[in-house]
């Protein structure tokens, strides 16, 4: 019998979706702010991201193939080269190598791979990463290059970034340091300082219009945490004015790159419409908290995280509304 | 300086001492009592947890032996895996005597290799028995036979039990099987029996489920039942074997061994179990291959090795 | 457009023979009729071998109240009863009929010609309900309940209005669109008896929006009988599923179970159903053939077929090209809730909305990737469940909480496992987390 039959369970079609389909779709979403980086950072950019994702994809194999000895490839899938891109993203362009290795290693063993792999991991790999830097060596991830120097790399010149700006504003009590703010047409453009892809607050919202269009995700995440650190920002503005107009606040970090594709990864994510409005509401707080009165100029990474940690918790709770439980009225003619 | 030291200490040492009488009062408001006996019970019981005694884990198990023995009688009261020895001893915890039966183990009725049982269709699914079970026949014509995607495997506590690539039946490992009945309820086909493992392990079993009739059961599997009734007939002296539903059933208890089922059964669906291996004659035709000339079938001192794999005596 | 409002996919129609007419199979040599063609008690048979059956002659009778009859479809000579492999991929019990020419029983009316419910005025609702109960009429969408018991609401509900399940969201299928083409006025008269024998005056008529021509042709026959209304709807599968229909049609929700279709007012039909109940009750025949639709991409005819029930799908095949080469999958019914066969040698039921052949390609699974908590199924859930958490709670059998999770909600319209980008089985893993917990929830209600 060469030719046996098929028998199994309904349904006999498929969709056609896959997880390579959702990895690649968001690695495609992210080439716009790439090439805004490699626009802006050139040189620096281009080695810290390749350095990222190579060395993500090595890890990803490595651990794989010689700890776990599992047989299937799992590098094929896409994950590893999107926590690759993710974590370069959130990195300064002029951060060494060996740096960069570490919090690949850090983000793939440590953040996925201990915990069994694609689709087990507790936290964003590419966050783990982020921050286990930032905490370990806070002077290099936190000087961040003038952009518009292309041939540059470890050597090139810093300055203060908007964040840096906001946070002194605060601490020193005296509104007038805000001047010193790039005006909205740069921020959104990305002439400012920064993590190298978090830069074009333009370009990254455009990849996650893309990814809304292909069905990647959902409005619920990238709108619940934009809205929120808009609404809470602009109340505290108007309170009282140290704290920045929310539109710059809005546009400066990684706040964009996170609410649109850190905040949004599925496996860390809670999984109804409800709890993901909670957990995005609950970002949004929590950063604007963190910027405002932490000890770091940025709190979208922790905030992330933070909130990672309660999606358990959050899907525990937050059931998808069953059908018939809310018997609706009969709608008139 | 000296202040801060006292205040320091004083604090933390109230702090401990109202958290110790909290602690106190809330241990003996709370307290469950517990029959001491129940702990001693569940130390002696192997913690498997496999849940063949019919309770959830050792320790209902030994909740339950302490409860029937409050009651009078440890009847029916039995941890498989640990038999006769740790009965016992469960016993002259709870100053009761218990009586045993004969050792048993788990057979898989069903020897639909392969060769056998020709594959007419392929599962396209979860590897769940239970879940090929609910698409009707399965893959083979046999709607009673092994499905072979291992659920009795997987249920299995003391790896007992381990699919046979080459035929796709799991195979018992009479040595470690404990009798304990979780991969027969584990099976959606109930082809797995915890059968009396007879003396020296020897017995004879029908190997097969199949209850359709002759015509369908033959066509399915060259090993089948066809419930012919020739194998009832040969054992009319002792009246062990009996037909229902097209299949025939041999009552261990009142099987003699004398393997006259075996040869009658024109399917060679009747195995006989670590017996002694007969006349080389008829052995060698059947066993050509290196491998099977040192099964355990040539060894018949050593009882407790598997030997699933005996070959129908008679050529196809 | 209205439609239901939770969850619901979208997969691709292929509706291959939308345009080719209803034809007559041939007779076939050898009927078996099957015992189980219906939810419920099996049939019992009142038949023995040798005896002589005519087309319409019973053959079995109902085994109980949530029981059908089972009527000959052909005439000829009963040569045994026996098990035989039916539709579910089981052996059962099956009545053989050798068949001799095509005799029919002279009670029924084979003439054309339409009979309204204005011409037999003295039909009243008992009588209309034990004339469908007597033609073993069940559900012909597939789900085959047997048709009487629903149309005799349980005391303390009352019928509101009945709705006609004309969506036919199955991708493939087209037997209920060709249906409609051709014999609109019958369905329609149909649809007025059910009304009648529920005593209801509203009736709706839901047809899913990609068969545009027979939402137009309803619409202009629907003119002429009072109070019957064709209701477009957005495509979007499942909402042929009772409850979908129901929400879809007029917006409101059947509460979980134990609540039935009635609770809320509504009586569903298939519109095949409506057909037959319109030839059982005005012409006087039984449940013995219906529209089947035979299709497959590389099927040579794609055809719908006017076949006697007991027919085997083997001739069936063979009157629309044969077997291909490429099969890889015989399906008794649709794409997303039929059932795998494991050869063509099983006859044809009251509840064989289809036959399509798919080859390896096409429905073959992927290898399943970890669940990356997409929830894709979640949103994709036309129930409001957590198929990916019921799946992991029936792989690790915790069955108490896949019941509190309402795993017995599962419609299995395999929309989850459709949408799952791992590939995952999920619907195979909720099954058998449904069946288990049913049977755990029978047992309790047993104490």
């Amino acid at each position: 019998m060469a030719n046996r039959l098929i028998v199994s369970l309904s349904p006999h079609v498929h969709g056609g979706d896959s997880v390579q389909k959702n990895m690649y779709g968001v690695c495609i979403a992210l080439v716009p702010a790439l090439l805004a980086s490699l626009w802006f950072f050139g040189l620096g950019a281009a080695i810290v991201l390749a350095t990222s994702v190579a060395s993500c994809v090595f890890f990803e194999w490595a651990i794989t193939k010689f700890l776990l000895k599992r047989p299937a490839c799992t590098v094929c899938d896409g994950s590893a080269i999107l926590t690759g891109l993710l974590l370069g993203f959130n990195l300064p362009s002029n951060l060494p190598i060996w740096l960069i290795i570490i919090g690949a290693l850090v983000a793939i063993g440590i953040g996925k791979m201990t915990f069994g792999g694609l689709g087990q991991n507790p936290f964003n790999p590419a966050l783990v990463g982020r921050v286990f830097l930032l905490i370990s060596f806070p002077v290099q991830m936190t000087s961040w290059p003038v952009n518009g120097q292309l041939t540059a790399y470890t050597d090139a010149e810093t300055a203060a970034t908007p964040l840096f700006i906001m946070q002194k504003a605060i601490s020193d009590g005296n509104a007038s340091v805000l001047s010193q703010l790039p005006d909205a047409k740069e921020m959104l453009i990305g002439q400012t300082g920064g993590s190298l892809g978090e830069v074009s607050a333009l370009l990254l919202l455009l990849g996650c219009a893309f990814m809304l269009w292909r069905k990647i995700i959902t409005w619920h995440i990238p709108v619940s945490i934009l809205g929120t650190v808009a609404v809470f920002s602009g109340i505290m503005h108007i309170v009282n004015p140290i704290y920045a107009m929310p539109h710059v606040v809005l546009m400066s970090g990684g706040l964009i790159l996170g609410a649109c594709f850190m905040a949004t990864d599925y496996v860390t994510s809670p999984m109804t419409a409800k709890g993901q409005l909670i957990y995005g509401v609950c970002i949004g707080m929590l950063t604007v908290i963190i910027r405002n009165w932490g000890a770091y100029p940025e709190g979208m990474s922790f905030a992330i995280l933070i909130m990672n940690a309660f999606t358990p918790l959050i899907n525990t709770y937050c059931k998808p509304e069953r059908f018939g439980e809310v018997v609706r009225k009969e709608e008139k003619k | 300086m000296v202040n801060v030291i006292l205040i320091a200490v004083l604090v933390l040492g109230l702090i401990g001492l109202a958290a110790a009488v909290i602690l106190f009062i809330v241990s003996h408001k709370f307290a469950v009592h517990e029959d001491p006996r129940i702990a001693q019970v569940g130390a002696v019981l192997p913690g498997a947890n496999c849940g063949g005694c019919g309770y959830p884990g050792c320790s209902g198990f030994a909740a339950a032996c302490v409860k029937a023995a409050n009651e009078g009688s440890l009847e029916g009261k039995l941890c498989p895996v640990g038999g006769q020895p740790v009965m016992e001893q469960v016993a002259s915890i709870l100053g009761m005597t218990v009586e045993m039966g004969a050792p048993k183990v788990a057979v898989v009725r069903c020897n639909g290799t392969c060769e056998n049982r020709p594959r007419l269709a392929q599962f396209d699914g979860a590897k769940s028995c239970r879940v090929q079970q609910m698409t009707g026949m399965g893959e083979t014509g046999c709607g009673y036979g092994c499905l072979g995607c291992g659920d009795c495997v997987s249920k299995c506590q003391f790896d007992a039990l381990h699919m046979n690539p080459e035929t796709g039946l799991p195979e018992v490992d009479e040595e470690k099987c404990t009798a304990c009945g979780a991969c027969a309820k584990a099976c959606p086909r109930g082809i797995i029996e915890i059968r009396l493992k007879g003396p020296k392990g020897r017995r004879v079993v029908v190997l097969c489920n199949n209850k359709d009739k002759g015509a369908i059961a033959n066509k399915a599997c060259k090993a089948s039942c066809i419930g012919c009734g020739k194998c009832v007939k040969t054992c009319e002296k002792f009246e062990a074997i009996t037909l229902e539903n097209n299949l025939a059933y041999i009552d261990a208890e009142k099987c003699k061994m004398c393997r006259k089922c075996e040869e009658a059964c024109p399917k060679g669906a009747i195995h006989g179990f670590n017996f002694p291996p007969r006349k080389p004659k008829t052995e060698e035709p059947t066993a050509p291959s290196p491998q099977n000339t040192q099964s355990p079938q040539n060894t018949p001192n050593t009882p407790s090795t598997p030997t699933k794999e005996v070959e129908p005596s008679k050529a196809e | 457009m209205k439609t239901f409002k939770i969850g619901g996919v979208h997969p691709a129609e292929n509706k291959l023979s939308a345009s080719s007419p209803i034809r007559e199979a041939a007779l076939p040599k050898q009927a078996v009729f099957s015992m189980f063609q219906h939810i419920g008690a099996p049939a019992k048979p009142v038949v023995k071998k040798g005896d002589e059956v005519k087309v319409g002659t019973l053959l079995a009778e109902a085994g109980g109240f949530v029981s059908a009859p089972i009527h000959s479809s052909v005439s000829g000579k009963v040569s045994k009863v026996d098990v035989a492999l039916d539709a579910s991929g089981t052996r059962r019990m099956a009545v053989y009929v050798d068949v001799e020419g095509d005799e029919w029983e002279e009670s029924i009316d084979r003439s054309p010609a339409l009979v309204k419910l204005s011409d037999r005025p003295e039909l009243d609702s008992k009588a209309i309900v034990e004339k469908i109960k007597n033609a073993g009429i069940v559900g012909m969408g597939g789900a085959t309940f047997p048709c009487h018991v629903k149309l005799s609401p349980p005391p303390g509900s009352k019928a509101e209005c009945v709705i006609i399940n004309a969506v036919e969201c199955e991708p493939y299928l087209t037997a209920d669109h060709r249906l409609m083409l051709e014999h609109p006025e019958e369905i329609l008269v149909g649809l007025q008896l059910i009304m009648k024998a529920v005593g209801v005056s509203k009736g709706y008529i839901g047809i899913e929006n990609n068969k545009p021509d027979a939402i137009a042709l309803m619409t202009e026959k629907a003119k002429n009988y009072a109070g019957i209304e064709v209701v477009p709807l957005k495509v979007k599968y499942p909402q042929g599923g009772e409850k979908q229909l129901i929400d879809a049609v007029i917006s409101r929700q059947v509460p979980a179970p134990p609540a039935i279709p009635i609770s809320v007012g509504a009586v569903v039909q298939n519109v095949g159903t409506a057909f037959a109940i319109y030839q059982a009750v005005m012409k006087n025949k039984p449940l013995i053939d219906r529209i089947i639709t035979v299709t497959g991409k590389s099927v040579k005819q794609p055809s719908n077929l006017l076949a006697r029930l007991g027919t085997p799908f083997q001739q069936l095949m063979d009157e629309c090209g044969g077997l291909p080469e490429d099969t890889g999958k015989i399906i008794g019914g649709g794409p997303m809730m039929g059932k795998a066969l494991l050869s063509l040698d099983v006859p044809m039921t009251k509840g064989s909305s289809g036959l399509l052949i798919m080859n390896d390609k096409e429905t073959r699974r992927a290898e399943p990737q970890p669940c990356i908590r997409c929830a894709k199924c979640v949103s994709a859930c036309p129930m409001g469940l957590e198929p990916y958490l019921l799946s992991k709670l029936s792989a690790t059998a915790d069955w108490e909480g896949a019941e509190k999770n309402d795993v017995v909600s599962c419609i299995e319209c395999g929309s989850c496992q459709f949408t799952c980008p791992s590939h995952r089985p999920l619907l195979d893993m909720i099954r058998l987390g449904k069946t288990t917990v049913m049977g755990i929830i029978r047992s309790r209600a047993a104490k």
